[in-house]
């Protein structure tokens, strides 16, 4: 207050030096804060496509305007409700197996930790988190090599006289559920098994003396110390991954789609590739990408509210 | 890793336990196996003698072992781009990574930044919506980042799952330092540049390792905005040879006819499955060397990322 006639003859006395700092400090993250408008906020207004009859190579302002009627043809139609049914239904199904079957990692991670040989152990634990670091493209590749008609498991079978013709598992459709579980855990089974291998090691090691000091036996103690230690982790995952319902992803089911499994193989994700990228359904693929975005930001919120409540803790 | 469960030592193991830990062993055993042997199919069937592996009888061990695919391979049109095209992507898309992530993650630690609040959850949100496949491909499109390999490269600069990683890590560093140097007069890009960044080097390193990983193994982006066939990636590529290997095949004997002056056995002709064996332990081969080096950086980068800012 006392030096306002020094800051007049800067000539600038609304601005003090520590807001130009502030502000100069902005303006080396500007850009990389207009990349994410760019990237993450900009695309929401394509939301309006959904509201158009938009054809690719014409002007957004010379196709008509059609309103809800997009998100109320997926449903007009019996056809098109058996096909969107399909679609749910696989989404369920493979997302729900993923659910179900989440406590595998801690289980493995669990077993392992028993093994007394370190080095084994570690071999272990180094090989079966190999597969997640390799793409979906080369999981296929390798899928290829050993269930096609001329691959490995065919020729072996054949071989042996279990069978006289070569099975197609890659194309079969009734099994692509189960395959699908199956891949996805061969290649994601060690590395989640990581993440609670290393809470293991953060159990408080007198837990565990003091239970055998009790005369607890092996498999009590991992009841009642083990499972208990790991289930706040446990419960973190589950949470992300009921919030992640409805994003399957579409890699792995890009690569192992073909004419004959396609029914059963279309999630969500990948349904909304194949409308849109696939035959030119802007517009449609548009629709139901905003149903799935408000469905899933609910679920993300339900779930979060549920952390808080149960564990005082948010999970976003 | 520290022994866990620790038993007490002299009790005695009982017949149960002692079955359960055989039980054990072999699960542990054929679960790694399962995991292992793919990899290790795909080596031994391109280096064995094509016609043997066409028919599928290279099973446990090479046969007649030669390296013939891999010089063949090198005559496919495209592999050669496509490999310049991931590794491009890959060093690139990695730096950009690096930079962003520790000049952000350091930025949003700074109490001065106008609005730091606001904009940390700015970046962060992104996270948790997304706006669709369609409105996201319409503007790439309109950015005219179709077709051009900066869309590789520029959605790496900002990841908001690094940010948090590196500015977790920079909070739980001692701030003395930083204090010091502001006292020294040094600006805030001298203390990132010559305090930030070298403190940091653990995290980026992790940090570093899964940005490759992900730029490497990259199949979407690639599937989606280019058509450009010199801007495919090894991994497409790969897609494609999988379900074209007989066309190429034929493709490198014609060429190979005209081109090799060894003399073509069927140990050495090209067939579908030598093909596409050969180019999946291409694309395989890179994460399979540098795998030994990454491989301790697993739990630390898990840990990390499971402190959240």
């Amino acid at each position: 207050m006392s030096n306002t006639p020094v800051s007049a003859a800067v000539r600038k006395p609304a601005l003090n030096p520590r807001k130009v700092q502030s502000i100069k400090m902005f303006l080396l993250i500007l850009p990389f804060m207009l990349l994410v408008f760019l990237f993450s906020y900009f695309p929401l207004h394509g939301w309006v496509y959904a509201f158009y009859d938009y054809r690719p190579p014409f002007q957004l302002s010379d196709c008509e305007f059609v309103g809800f009627e997009w998100f109320t043809s997926m449903f007009a139609t019996p056809a098109k409700r058996a096909q969107i049914g399909d679609v749910m239904l696989n989404t369920f199904v493979m997302s729900g197996l993923g659910i179900l079957t989440s406590w595998l990692p801690m289980a493995f991670a669990i077993l392992l930790t028993e093994i007394p040989n370190q080095p084994f152990k570690k071999a272990v634990q180094t090989l079966t988190t190999l597969p997640n670091f390799i793409s979906w493209v080369l999981v296929y590749s390798l899928a290829f090599s050993l269930f096609s008609s001329s691959g490995m498991v065919n020729n072996l079978m054949i071989r042996l006289g279990v069978y006289d013709e070569p099975i197609l598992y890659l194309q079969m459709e009734s099994n692509v559920w189960l395959t699908m579980w199956l891949w996805s855990n061969w290649k994601g089974m060690g590395w989640s098994a990581i993440m609670y291998i290393a809470a293991i090691t953060g159990i408080d090691q007198e837990l565990y003396e003091a239970a055998y000091v009790d005369g607890a036996g092996r498999f009590r103690v991992i009841w009642h110390i083990t499972v208990p230690g790991l289930l706040p982790t446990y419960f973190v995952l589950l949470l992300m991954s009921v919030a992640n319902f409805l994003n399957n992803g579409v890699d792995q089911y890009y690569v192992f789609q073909n004419a004959f499994n396609k029914k059963r193989i279309q999630v969500l994700d990948l349904y909304v590739y194949n409308l849109g990228l696939g035959s030119g359904s802007y517009s449609l693929a548009t629709a139901i990408s905003i149903l799935k975005s408000l469905v899933s930001l609910t679920l993300l919120f339900t779930v979060n509210g549920l952390s808080k409540a149960f564990r005082g803790e948010s999970i976003i | 890793m520290a022994a866990t469960g620790a038993r007490p030592v002299g009790k005695k193991i009982t017949l149960g336990e002692r079955i359960f830990i055989v039980v054990l062993y072999l699960f542990f055993l054929l679960f790694t196996l399962i995991c292992v042997y793919p990899f290790y199919y795909l080596i031994i069937n391109s280096i064995s003698a094509n016609d043997v592996s066409a028919r599928g009888d290279v099973m446990f061990y090479p046969i007649a072992v030669h390296f013939q695919n891999y010089i063949d391979v090198m005559k496919i049109e495209g592999l050669g781009q496509a490999a310049i095209i991931s590794i491009g992507r890959t060093v690139l898309g990695t730096l950009c990574t690096i930079i962003g992530s520790s000049f952000l993650g350091f930025m949003f630690t700074q109490e001065k930044l106008w609005q730091r609040k606001f904009w940390y959850r700015f970046t962060v949100a992104t996270m948790y919506f997304s706006a669709g496949l369609i409105p996201w491909y319409i503007t790439m499109m309109n950015l005219h980042l179709t077709n051009n390999f900066l869309a590789y490269i520029l959605p790496a600069i900002v990841q908001p799952f690094n940010i948090i990683l590196v500015k977790t890590y920079i909070e739980n560093t001692p701030a003395s330092l930083q204090e010091a140097a502001e006292i020294d007069g040094a600006g805030v890009l001298r203390i990132y540049a010559q305090i930030i960044v070298p403190i940091s080097m653990p995290v980026l390193a992790t940090v570093a390792i899964f940005a490759a990983v992900g730029q490497w193994n990259a199949f979407q982006d690639t599937l989606m905005l280019m058509t450009d066939q010199d801007l495919y990636t090894l991994q497409y590529t790969l897609y494609q040879y999988i379900n074209q290997a007989s066309s190429l095949a034929r493709m490198i004997e014609s060429t190979g006819g005209a081109i090799s002056d060894s003399v073509i056995t069927a140990a050495t002709q090209q067939t579908p499955t030598s093909v596409r064996m050969t180019v999946s332990v291409v694309v395989v081969l890179p994460i399979l060397l540098v795998y030994p080096i990454f491989q301790r950086f697993f739990v630390k980068g898990i840990m990390i990322g499971s402190v959240k800012g």
